[in-house]
């Protein structure tokens, strides 16, 4: 497909006669950047069923926001899908059993943050039940608070990394009224193919899942945004929403970052949000692929969330693919699991390039929010060394939230953290665009990262 | 609370049970480090090696038309520049850096806004001054305020205004020039034709000035060593431009500036764009990173003062040229540009809509 050729639905606006609601033609935002995608080796496999492991040790807490509490205990044996973690708090999402087994410890396992999380250790049964699946209501009979009650029960958070439990999302404030439903399905970090896989072999479900989103906020319309690298998934997708007149795929220009949330809903709508507010403010939700397909899942076969799809590639990875693996699994044994490694990795990452988690164990557990484990050889970028930065601006070129990257660091270098915030350190969402194209070789995302936390502890 | 909690990596991969293919990638302590876990190939001293390509047509044809002089001209002030960091690098305890190209490319850019027969001690006085003052003085590299190389220029010219302004570049292997016939204007000892102005009549510069195009196209004969053709300045823009080096903003507002208010003045306006030291400056020492504003709109301002003082300065000071002097003083006004004009953030702009709407409302429901 050409770079100026029109994608159909976008120029499709005969749905949307209301002032207002007209989806714009706009295909991309300003700034970003274009690395290289690294998903060919992944992007045509078939999702493949990973083997479970003789160990889980399942995080008890995988979302953002109040910390969940055992509700098993040491020597208890779980079934399948029975809930582990849970938290009476309204921002929390509740925990499951990846698989049948004996709760051996309640211990902290190193996480992917490279910290430690408290998890639930299960020495899994070597034969194991096939979940039954139980159907609740027809999905198409849902009301919008059953659909909350759904994704709550099942555990559903932001799968594509951000990991905000998916039933609050759901409950926007009672004065903003939610016109748009969009899907994310745009994976513009270099390397993922999950959620291209699943909008390849799970369309109707992820369609089914976005209807679910628009019922549970009474929205007119749902978006699936999806990069133009993957226009077998848009015709797969505007397949399975032939028949909903309110459902629309759009196909983006390919760059980083296309999939965040506010330039995903600036491109689709033309509407910006405002600092520190959420998407509600202008009447969207965004919700990633898979989390879509996981809440119709649930809804179908009332199925919580303790696996995913995860795209297990890097160079050194004997069989780089995307693996349908429970949480809790760790990711060395994952990395086995894809074939195991060809040499030493240089990193091994959860989550994209640009701005998943470097791991410093292999213990650390496969979670609801990790879309990828990426083994990467020595890189020449790992060898290069910080310099002066010469003010080139490509930093500020890049910067998709208009900020002054380079202005930030150098806040921080003299600690001037009421600076760093002037220049816009809070509003930085740590794409990491400005660090990958700066020519100094400049980390702004460990800069932001502390005047993030020395602002943070000046206002405690 | 855990029953047991395995005490070392090793007890908990022998409690994972892994094949002794997992156990080997379970084994290592992995690296760790921020993201962006991948980088694109740009580096300083890949970006200064560009602006350096882009000189290079220029310097060959500029030493072509000089010869044995200009070659020593550049030479020399790349020297004192090179070894001027390295020194102050070396005595401050600081890595060298001499290998990011910037010291090398400041040299460059200084010797060719020099006249090519200076005594090679002086062009070598201009490279030690404009690292050691220009440069590291503020800090090394990023961190100056003023262009290095017109900062060693700017004091050779103050100190050695003589040779700076009375060595000319006359050589028989100017065609062009030869063919020209502006012999009244060859013993006028000037740096550039500009200087010339005071001494023609006015009216033979705005009418007859289109004479002068060819030879400050392809070569100036009076020029400094960089300034010979204006065609090898652009093929050096382009190259820039190309490489998406520097922003087209600030030549082209800069020597806009200057063709407008130059034909206001009365003065021809493309003679204004092609003499003197304009298009190099506009093109190489305007456009350094370091010392002009981070945003567009900044670039613009920086850009358009630069023309207007350069404007001033050559029609009302006595100096042959503004240039030098325009792009230092804009320099100066660097910082404070980036300080108000700053990019407005994602979001603020539809807040500001938004309060601005909730306030006509209520101003409506009040009236």
């Amino acid at each position: 497909m050409g770079e100026d050729e029109e994608p159909e639905s976008i120029s499709d606006e005969r749905h949307f006669e209301e002032p207002g609601l007209s989806i714009r033609r706009t295909r991309t935002f300003k700034g970003g950047v274009h690395p290289g995608r690294n998903k060919a080796e992944t992007s045509s496999k078939a999702v493949l069923r990973a083997p479970l492991p003789p160990v889980l040790s399942v995080p008890l807490t995988q979302h953002i926001g109040a910390p969940n509490e055992a509700v098993v205990t040491p020597g208890e044996h779980v079934e399948l899908g029975q809930v582990i973690g849970d938290s009476g708090a309204f921002i929390a999402a509740p925990v499951h059993a990846p698989a049948a087994g004996t709760v051996e410890a309640v211990a902290d396992v190193p996480d992917f943050r490279g910290k430690s999380a408290l998890c639930v250790v299960i020495a899994v049964d070597s034969e194991q039940p096939g979940r039954e699946a139980s159907p609740r209501e027809r999905p198409g009979g849902l009301t919008a608070e059953r659909v909350r009650v759904v994704a709550r029960e099942a555990g559903l958070v932001g799968m594509g990394g951000a990991a905000f439990p998916t039933h609050v999302k759901l409950t926007p404030p009672a004065d903003k009224a939610i016109d748009t439903v969009i899907v994310n399905g745009c994976e513009c970090e270099p390397y993922l193919t999950c959620d291209h896989r699943l909008m390849l072999e799970r369309a109707p479900e992820l369609v089914g899942g976005l209807r679910l989103f628009m019922r549970a906020v009474d929205a007119r319309r749902g978006i699936i945004g999806i990069e133009a690298d993957k226009m077998d998934a848009v015709e797969s997708v505007r397949a399975a929403a032939s028949s909903c007149a309110e459902v629309h795929a759009a196909a983006l220009d390919v760059k980083f970052p296309q999939g965040s949330e506010k330039q995903l809903i600036h491109v689709l709508t033309g509407r910006d949000v405002p600092p520190g507010k959420l998407p509600s403010e202008v009447g969207c939700l965004v919700q990633n692929a898979g989390t879509a397909v996981a809440l119709y899942e649930a809804a179908a076969t009332g199925k919580p969330l303790y696996e995913r799809v995860v795209t297990i590639t890097g160079p050194l990875v004997a069989r780089p693919g995307n693996y349908l693996a429970r949480l809790g699994s760790p990711l060395g044994f994952l990395l086995g699991v894809a074939g195991g490694l060809a040499a030493e990795p240089a990193r091994v990452i959860a989550g994209g390039p640009m701005t998943g988690w470097a791991q410093g164990s292999a213990q650390s557990p496969l979670v609801k929010g990790m879309s990828g484990i990426i083994a990467l050889p020595l890189l020449p970028e790992y060898e290069r060394e910080e310099r002066a930065c010469v003010r080139c601006g490509k930093c500020v070129d890049a910067c998709p939230m208009f900020l002054l990257p380079n202005f930030i660091v150098d806040a921080v270098q003299e600690e001037e953290w009421p600076k760093a915030q002037m220049w816009g350190a809070l509003d930085c969402f740590e794409c990491g665009c400005c660090s990958y194209t700066c020519p100094a070789f400049i980390p702004h995302v460990r800069y932001v990262r502390s005047a993030k936390a020395a602002l943070a502890r000046t206002r405690e | 609370m855990p029953e047991k909690q395995p005490d070392s990596e090793l007890e908990k991969e022998q409690e994972a049970g892994v094949e002794p293919d997992e156990a080997r990638a379970e084994s290592r302590l992995l690296n760790i480090g921020v993201s962006p876990h991948i980088r694109d190939s740009s580096t300083t001293a890949g970006i200064m090696g560009w602006v350096i390509v882009a000189l290079l047509p220029i310097t060959a044809y500029g030493i072509y038309m000089g010869g044995v002089s200009a070659a020593i001209v550049v030479a020399m002030s790349i020297l004192g520049a090179v070894a001027t960091e390295a020194v102050i690098q070396r005595l401050r305890h600081e890595p060298v850096t001499v290998n990011d190209l910037s010291a090398v490319l400041t040299g460059l850019l200084l010797g060719l806004t020099l006249p090519p027969e200076l005594p090679f001690w002086m062009p070598l006085l201009g490279g030690i001054v404009a690292i050691a003052l220009g440069k590291q003085v503020f800090g090394g590299l990023g961190h100056n305020i003023f262009n290095p190389a017109l900062v060693g220029r700017a004091v050779l010219f103050v100190s050695y205004s003589k040779y700076m302004t009375t060595s000319y570049l006359f050589s028989p292997k100017a065609p062009v020039f030869a063919s020209q016939s502006i012999k009244s204007i060859n013993a006028i000892t000037t740096a550039t034709p500009l200087a010339a102005q005071g001494l023609v009549r006015k009216d033979e510069l705005t009418v007859a000035a289109s004479r002068y195009y060819g030879p400050l196209l392809v070569g100036n004969p009076w020029g400094c060593i960089g300034e010979v053709s204006a065609v090898l300045i652009l093929v050096g823009l382009a190259i820039l431009l190309y490489k998406g080096l520097v922003d087209w903003r600030i030549p082209v507002c800069y020597v806009g500036t200057v063709v407008v208010l130059s034909w206001i003045l009365g003065m021809d306006p493309l003679f204004a764009a092609l003499a003197g030291g304009l298009l190099f400056g506009a093109c190489f020492m305007a456009t350094d990173y370091v010392t002009n504003p981070m945003t567009a709109w900044g670039k613009v301002i920086f850009a358009v003062g630069c023309g207007i003082v350069t404007t001033v300065l050559r029609f009302y000071s006595n100096l042959p040229e503004g240039v030098m002097f325009a792009i230092l003083l804009m320099n100066g006004f660097t910082p404070l540009i980036d300080r108000y004009v700053k990019p407005v953030p994602y979001g603020v702009r539809a807040m500001r809509r938004a309060q601005a709407a909730a306030e006509a409302e209520q101003a409506g429901e009040a009236a």
